[in-house]
């Protein structure tokens, strides 16, 4: 019994070692933080259409499907490097690609898609960025899925890369499509 | 050479809060001062989400300036702190908040550091106590064990059977 009194400052050491190991883990992205959203109803998404005579972007109008949210802006260079990656979330997966452009003119974001083609089955334009504060983004670009039921399941921050997508996006679709 | 740096730095130091102001300014800002500075001391208490160390109050961030036109649109719709808060903690977690919260996954951080002072205190105040027991225990010898070691003490070492 006395020697487990002794142990006992062994184990409390053991203990925070084990916590601040997995907290202080120099692989973590410090940039990343932990999204509040996963799990949640997604927030409301209610925004001028972004093309000419384009009706209203809503998440409404996708219930009952798993969909991408690409959030997006022409003044974004990183959003351009991932642009070409997300026609493949539609052509491999299957998953139709909703894009919110985030604080950008809507002449702008047009010109944008214009040149370099455009992936999404929806845009609109998220011009004071409100939508996005919703979404609890840190920046452009930045993906969500979607579940079929409305729960926001996965967040992507940053660039997609072909890696990324691989890796991080795929699975986590495989497992919403279970 | 130094005293002419030492002019630009003083310089410097002079012009960067104006710098910072007038980038304050730049906004639109609340017309009652009272909700302004309740704005301002808001937006200290919370963090920029892309440059992290810096307080939305600090920062120069799109995204911070956003959140300060949020913040004061907000205030002028008449909530309260903790309902901005919690409106911004719902949307980023915890993390927006400088000042981390009081929950059960922040205990260790809150009340670890007490704990280890106390278990410390406890352990210096046993070992302690032990110490000044210690030599009362020599009246607890049998008299066989006394005299052995009075043999001992006179003698020296015992020879090994």
């Amino acid at each position: 019994m006395r020697r487990l009194v002794f142990l006992l400052p062994i184990a409390i050491v053991a203990i925070l070692v084990a916590i601040f190991w997995v907290g202080l883990d120099p692989e973590r992205d410090k940039s990343v933080l932990p999204s509040a959203l996963v799990g949640k109803t997604a927030p409301v998404v209610d925004l001028p259409g972004l093309a000419d005579g384009a009706q209203r972007l809503t998440l409404g109008q996708f219930k009952g499907q798993l969909v991408a949210i690409n959030f997006f802006a022409s003044w974004c260079l990183p959003c351009r490097a991932e642009h070409p990656l997300l026609e493949q979330i539609t052509a491999e997966f299957g998953v139709p690609v909703i894009g919110v452009a985030w604080k950008d003119k809507p002449e702008a974001s047009r010109a944008f898609l214009q040149e370099l083609g455009d992936p999404y089955v929806a845009t609109g334009a998220d011009r004071n960025g409100r939508t996005g504060i919703d979404f609890g983004i840190t920046g452009v670009p930045e993906t969500f899925l979607v579940g079929a039921d409305g729960t926001v399941l996965y967040r992507f921050a940053g660039p997609l890369s072909p890696e990324g997508l691989r890796n991080e996006l795929a699975p986590a679709i495989a497992e919403a499509k279970q | 050479m130094r005293r002419a740096l030492a002019l630009l730095a003083v310089g410097w130091l002079a012009i960067a809060p104006a710098l910072v102001q007038e980038a304050l300014a730049q906004e639109a800002q609340l017309a009652d001062p009272q909700l302004e500075q309740r704005a301002r001391d808001l937006g200290r208490e919370i963090r920029c989400v892309v440059c992290q160390s810096q307080s939305v109050a600090d920062s120069d961030a799109d995204i911070a300036q956003e959140l300060r036109v949020l913040i004061r649109e907000q205030i002028a719709a008449g909530r309260s702190d903790q309902e901005i808060r919690d409106y911004l903690v719902a949307r980023y977690g915890d993390f927006v908040l400088f000042d981390p919260p009081f929950k059960a996954s922040t205990y260790v951080l809150w009340i670890g550091p007490f704990a280890i002072l106390v278990l410390a205190a406890i352990g210096v105040a046993i070992f302690f106590r032990r110490r000044v027991e210690e030599p009362a225990r020599a009246s607890e010898l049998s008299a066989d064990e006394h005299s052995r070691v009075k043999r001992l003490l006179h003698d020296g070492p015992e020879d090994r059977v």
